[in-house]
């Protein structure tokens, strides 16, 4: 097989235009290996927006407590994939999907899945700090009150508490949970929806570029909190920086153009990627 | 030369100095106009400016003082007997000179004196309007001169022109405050003369409106009584069922149209609610009264209430409807605005739509929403004509909506409508109330800029 690979990336070479070949790495199936069944199994995804074709045939394993990393210039279609992995795409206008995706064994485009069921075991935590307009409790018991996981106040007290803690945010507010939360600072913030995410309890936390608007040290706090956080979640991050795709995730996918390029484990592909565009983008020669 | 014809030739010598000034400009720039300091329309501009303006307020100012100035160069050659005249008759006799001189009617017989008069009155507006045509035509000759003797290159014509544009800017806004300012006085000092006569802690907490003078001390029913209590009862309970209304339909339809509504589906009832804007108050009032007030009459008496044909229930719904567009078109403003990423928030959590919308999007907008809201109060406390066709007249002190009542704005309708004598408490009555309800709608406004200006600082 490894033969067949050096084979093929020959043939892709620096030419990034027309060649609809399989993604390098490893193959769907070959990956999981026998003792973990993958989180989350991706077959042939296809997205359109309108007439436009943002995503080709992805097919992608994505492992139980293991940090995934979406990599790839803009508009590679690496956040739209994590969109449609708790179907946040189903509220744009005009966006079609074609292919399956299961979770757990259950195909999450099935008729019979409900999608509110759906986004509570898959979490999700936006490029830019979007914490609600109430108190920072508030954020927090946002999620546990509207799926009723909480039966007193001083159960939601303590929900609240782990999940602050647990986004290692609960010294920094514990004196301030009644202020508003958009009054945070924007490493805050986002430590907040973090802990918003938590609080629902979910299996999975899909995190879409979640320090683009986080200053370097906030940055680093967000990458600690995602390396403690994978013990109890799978985590999905795409992200721009590739750095820090390296420092956080232990497989990366390398999208390009709305195609998966490579997907593999993360020392793999940072030491010895074996599509040449995977090396062009995170040696930095584009992007 | 008639005054429109000067003011053309002012214009047209106007444009001719922004012309002469921009070709100025290039001549003196040399080589193309990159040594101007400006672009070279600023420096035809700047002539222009120098040519028209000062010759302008030239011709406005004697329009303003004309009639002053020939009043008192015309009152200085009347005859002797003059000084003793009252005012009244000087002024019929000044109007007659006028009419005389304009060919019109005049109220009695012409004679000699008369005629000498009104020919020195018409010797003096001839004469008056021609020095003042030269003067204008010779300041703005004189003006587009200098602006384009002074064209240089160094000249910061644009500067100057940005200045001189300013200054009209702050004229503009100006205008509209003082305008402000006027209304509110010319209401101020008629209520002061309604309060020398009613005193004003019977007019603001009375409870008995019946606004009426007597013309004889012995006539039937001579004591008025102006309490403005009932009426402002009316008032807000019309107000109050309109909101009761417009709150809940225009704020759902409102959610409705940015939330839920397909494009196609929004395209299409949005304008059509905001048909209901266009719709003209004196139209809603007759459907108030025509149609609304017997209806609500005859299924009241059906089910046993006796509703009086003209009812604060039948005002009250149709200033309500009319209300909805004003609530709904601001509200799906604000719901619209609220950030796309507080709803994928949201429903990233696994929140349901209506979860959503309730609890995340709704707080959000609050502040326009309740913004929204107390304008359309404010507009429901101003409105005129629906209580005027269909509230009825009687000033009932009452919170029954079933009941007649009446509204401030229908007693100062009611009270103006028609021969009126400025001397008497009743007509003044009116002026007093026009206040009153300036003061409620400012005081209004106020508290919904605090509020929205509160709720913003908490939630942003």
């Amino acid at each position: 097989m490894d033969e067949a690979m050096t084979g093929m990336n020959e043939e892709v070479g620096l030419s990034f235009g027309a060649d609809d070949s399989e993604p390098l790495g490893q193959t769907p199936g070959s990956a999981s290996g026998a003792e973990t069944p993958a989180k989350f199994v991706s077959r042939g995804v296809d997205v359109f927006y309108g007439a436009k074709q943002a995503l080709f045939s992805i097919d992608i394993d994505i492992m139980p407590n293991e940090v995934t990393a979406l990599i790839g210039p803009s508009g590679c279609g690496k956040s739209t994939f994590l969109r449609c992995l708790n179907r946040m795409n189903d509220i744009i206008d005009g966006c079609r999907f074609s292919g399956s995706i299961v979770l757990d064994g259950e195909d999450i485009y099935a008729r019979a899945i409900d999608v509110v069921h759906l986004r509570a075991r898959v979490g999700m935590v936006f490029q830019k700090p979007n914490p609600f307009p109430k108190s920072v409790y508030e954020n927090v018991a946002y999620g546990p009150r509207i799926h009723g996981l909480a039966s007193s106040t001083a159960d939601m007290d303590e929900v609240v508490r782990t999940s602050l803690e647990r986004a290692g945010l609960w010294e920094e507010v514990k004196d301030r949970l009644h202020e508003p939360g958009t009054g945070l600072s924007g490493g805050q913030q986002q430590r907040l929806c973090i802990a918003r995410a938590i609080a629902v309890e979910p299996e999975v936390i899909l995190m879409d570029e979640p320090c683009s608007a986080l200053d370097p040290i906030a940055t680093a706090r967000i990458e600690e909190l995602i390396d403690e956080l994978r013990t109890n979640y799978t985590i999905v991050i795409v992200t721009h920086n590739v750095q820090q795709a390296a420092r956080v995730s232990q497989r990366t996918a390398f999208f390009h153009l709305g195609k998966l390029i490579e997907f593999g484990d993360t020392d793999q592909i940072f030491t010895n990627p074996r599509a040449e565009r995977t090396r062009d983008y995170i040696t930095g020669r584009f992007g | 030369m008639p005054i429109a014809v000067l003011l053309a030739t002012l214009i047209g010598l106007t444009v001719a100095g922004y012309y002469m000034g921009r070709s100025r400009a290039v001549a003196v720039g040399g080589h193309g106009t990159r040594h101007l300091n400006s672009l070279p329309s600023y420096y035809g501009l700047y002539v222009a400016a120098w040519c028209g303006i000062p010759a302008v307020s030239i011709v406005v100012l004697w329009l303003a003082l004309e009639p002053e100035i020939i009043r008192a160069l015309l009152v200085a050659t009347l005859p002797d007997v003059a000084g003793t005249w009252s005012d009244g008759t000087m002024a019929l006799m000044l109007n007659d000179i006028r009419n005389l001189a304009g060919g019109n009617i005049v109220s009695r017989d012409v004679d000699p004196e008369l005629r000498t008069a009104a020919e020195y009155y018409a010797f003096l507006r001839n004469t008056g309007f021609a020095a003042m045509a030269v003067v204008a035509l010779a300041i703005a000759a004189g003006g587009l001169t200098y602006g384009r003797r002074a064209i240089h290159p160094d000249l910061r014509a644009r500067n100057r022109v940005e200045g001189v544009l300013m200054v009209f800017l702050i004229i503009s806004s100006t205008v509209a405050i003082l305008v402000t300012i006027g209304i509110v006085l010319s209401l101020l000092f008629e209520a002061i003369r309604f309060f020398q006569r009613v005193s004003p802690v019977e007019f603001l907490f009375g409870l008995e409106w019946s606004p009426q003078t007597a013309l004889r001390a012995d006539q039937v029913g001579s004591s008025g009584k102006f309490g403005s209590i009932p009426l402002l009862m009316g008032t807000a309970l019309i107000s109050f069922i309109a909101m009761c209304v417009a709150v809940p339909v225009g704020l759902l339809s409102a959610i409705y149209m940015a939330e839920y509504a397909p494009p196609r589906v929004r395209s299409a009832v949005k304008p059509a609610l905001e048909i209901l804007a266009g719709i003209p108050t004196v139209v809603y009032g007759f459907f108030a009264a025509l149609t609304m007030a017997p209806f609500l009459r005859d299924w009241g008496s059906q089910i046993g209430l006796s509703i009086s044909s003209e009812s604060a229930l039948a005002a009250g719904l149709v200033m309500g409807i009319m209300i909805i567009p004003f609530i709904s078109s601001i509200s799906d403003d604000v719901i619209t605005a609220v950030p796309q990423s507080m709803r994928e928030g949201s429903l990233g959590l696994g929140a349901t739509k209506s979860e959503t919308i309730r609890r995340v999007i709704i707080p959000a907008a609050l502040p326009g929403i309740v913004g929204g809201v107390l304008l359309a109060v404010s507009r429901a406390i101003g409105e005129t004509m629906i209580v005027v066709m269909a509230a009825g007249l009687a000033a009932n002190l009452t919170v029954n909506p079933l009941q007649a009542v009446t509204t401030v704005t229908v007693q100062i309708v009611t009270l103006l409508v028609g021969d009126q004598e400025f001397d008497s408490a009743k007509t003044l009555a009116a002026f007093a109330l026009g206040l009153v309800l300036f003061f409620v709608t400012l005081v209004l406004n106020i508290v919904a800029l605090t509020v929205v200006k509160k709720y913003r600082e908490q939630y942003e």
